[in-house]
């Protein structure tokens, strides 16, 4: 958002190191689903701080509320009952941009600083560059970006980047009434994660563990789960991954495909260099002067 | 016309060729400026990023629409042959400039028509999977994992049309008197015995 920052990690689209001058903690939210009870005040101070009013949408019957993430509605309650140990169990999920330390989306965009990187972990959009063409969709492991109808920009959750670069809490962290979501440095977060998984331990949530994913590079954005062998429960991917596709695509195709196409072109020249060119009119002579 | 002068291409042939080649370069460019950061320069060609994003998809619509019908015209003339198999094994002679070597080509060469069924095949592709991952309009629908593979396949493809085309432009430098074709519309009788014999025993009613 602020456009002059001396502590970008990774630009969108970038060949060259961005400003970078300017090391920050590593920060990260822990959201702890155990002590959520789905009140959405997260959801509330999301749209309150970064002054955004989704539409009113249509029941569909279940708690949640707008059905699905969108340029309005940059975090989401998910709900899901389940009966993973027998009996039912009412898992709700704090759904929004993870900010993985390997962003698919950025890895994907092809313009220059749409999306940023800070070295405190964050992912960030700036809108202003954003070209609306939907490749950080593709990017992305999670689900998490949303083109506006209105302006063709991508927007998500942007952990209150305004609000850390002063030294302030994200706006979902402060409102939250049980202390699900709480917020500091990354590893901070995983020892206060550790002491909450003993705790879900003791009381017969064995397999309580830490999402973390490493295939994206471990995420600014983590959650505490009961069954951490089961993130599926949650509607959470088990082993999230930058596609191969797109890793294919905007990883070794780029510089190898460009270097093809300039052998071609360099190639042919050389060849006229070498072979000189075909030429009619010279065989013409040529054979009319023979017979003679 | 002067009497050692042969039609080759029609007005309209001519008119319809250029066409796909404008929106050829135009969607290059503009493809290109997406595909790779060290080009993204090339959208101010195009008034910035986001009209970059809007134009690419429309100018493919029309470079699809006038490469079918140029298609049309010409695909009867591109089926390949067994003779265009023995040019294609001798594609040493074919660059070496050791024309006399060769099986005699028709309207068009073994290289002429496997680059045409190259470029039709890459239309196609890059038809389908462009809509897919057209932006604003289509893109919503589909699912991510088609989109991921829609985008690789319309890189994929865009590369080897734009390879295709750069040997298709050297070839007509290469080989003099092949720009005048397109251009004029007409190719000197010499040129047509010597690339083309069997194409000029047809326009000539038999002559040598």
């Amino acid at each position: 958002m602020a456009l002059q920052s001396l502590d970008i990690k990774q630009r969108s689209a970038t060949t060259t190191p961005p400003p970078g001058v300017r090391e920050t903690a590593k920060v990260a939210k822990l959201i702890d689903i155990s002590k959520c009870i789905g009140c959405k005040a997260c959801q509330s101070a999301c749209m309150e701080w970064n002054d955004l009013r989704d539409q009113i949408g249509e029941t569909r019957g279940y708690y949640d509320n707008p059905r699905d993430l969108s340029e309005n509605s940059w975090t989401l309650m998910r709900f899901y009952e389940v009966e993973p140990q027998g009996s039912l169990e009412w898992l709700i999920r704090k759904d929004g941009c993870m900010h993985c330390a390997d962003p698919g989306c950025l890895k994907a965009c092809p313009s220059p600083g749409a999306i940023v990187q800070y070295s405190n972990g964050i992912v960030d959009f700036h809108e202003e560059n954003c070209i609306g063409c939907g490749y950080c969709v593709t990017g992305c492991p999670f689900n998490i970006p949303r083109i506006s109808k209105k302006d063709s920009k991508a927007y998500k959750c942007t952990l209150c980047s305004d609000r850390v670069s002063v030294g302030l809490e994200p706006a979902c962290v402060k409102t939250c009434p049980t202390g699900a979501i709480v917020f500091g440095a990354k590893e901070d977060m995983i020892d206060h994660a550790e002491a909450r998984i003993e705790d879900l331990k003791e009381r017969g949530y064995q397999n309580a563990g830490l999402y973390d994913p490493q295939g994206v590079g471990g995420t600014h954005v983590m959650y505490v789960l009961q069954h951490a062998d089961k993130p599926e429960l949650y509607g959470l991917p088990k082993d999230p991954k930058v596609s191969p596709v797109v890793s294919l695509w905007k990883g070794v195709a780029k510089p190898i495909a460009l270097l093809l196409l300039g052998v071609a072109v360099i190639g042919s020249f050389l060849h006229y260099v070498k072979v000189g060119p075909n030429e009619a009119e010279g065989e013409q002579e040529k054979k009319t002067k023979e017979p003679a | 016309m002067n009497p050692d002068l042969i039609e080759r291409y029609k007005t309209a042939d001519r008119i319809n060729h250029w066409l796909v080649a404008i929106a050829f370069v135009l969607l290059a460019l503009s493809g290109l400026a997406l595909f790779h950061p060290s080009l993204f320069w090339l959208t101010n060609l195009f008034g910035g990023g986001p009209w970059t994003r809007i134009l690419h998809p429309f100018i493919g619509l029309f470079m699809f629409v006038f490469f079918v019908a140029l298609a049309l015209r010409f695909w009867r003339h591109n089926l390949l042959t067994a003779a265009d198999k023995q040019w294609l094994k001798q594609i040493d002679d074919v660059l070496n400039n050791r024309e006399d070597k060769l099986p005699e080509s028709g309207r068009y060469n073994a290289g002429q028509k496997v680059l045409f069924w190259v470029m039709a095949v890459c239309m196609v592709l890059l038809l389908l999977t462009g809509i897919v991952i057209w932006q604003p309009y289509f893109a919503p629908a589909f699912t991510v994992t088609l989109l991921r593979i829609a985008v690789l396949l319309h890189a994929l493809s865009a590369f080897v049309l734009i390879l295709g085309i750069i040997v298709h432009i050297y070839a007509a430098i290469w080989v003099k008197g092949t720009v005048g074709a397109m251009m004029r519309g007409t190719v000197t009788r010499t040129w047509a015995r010597r690339h083309h014999a069997g194409w000029y025993r047809e326009v000539s009613g038999g002559r040598r």
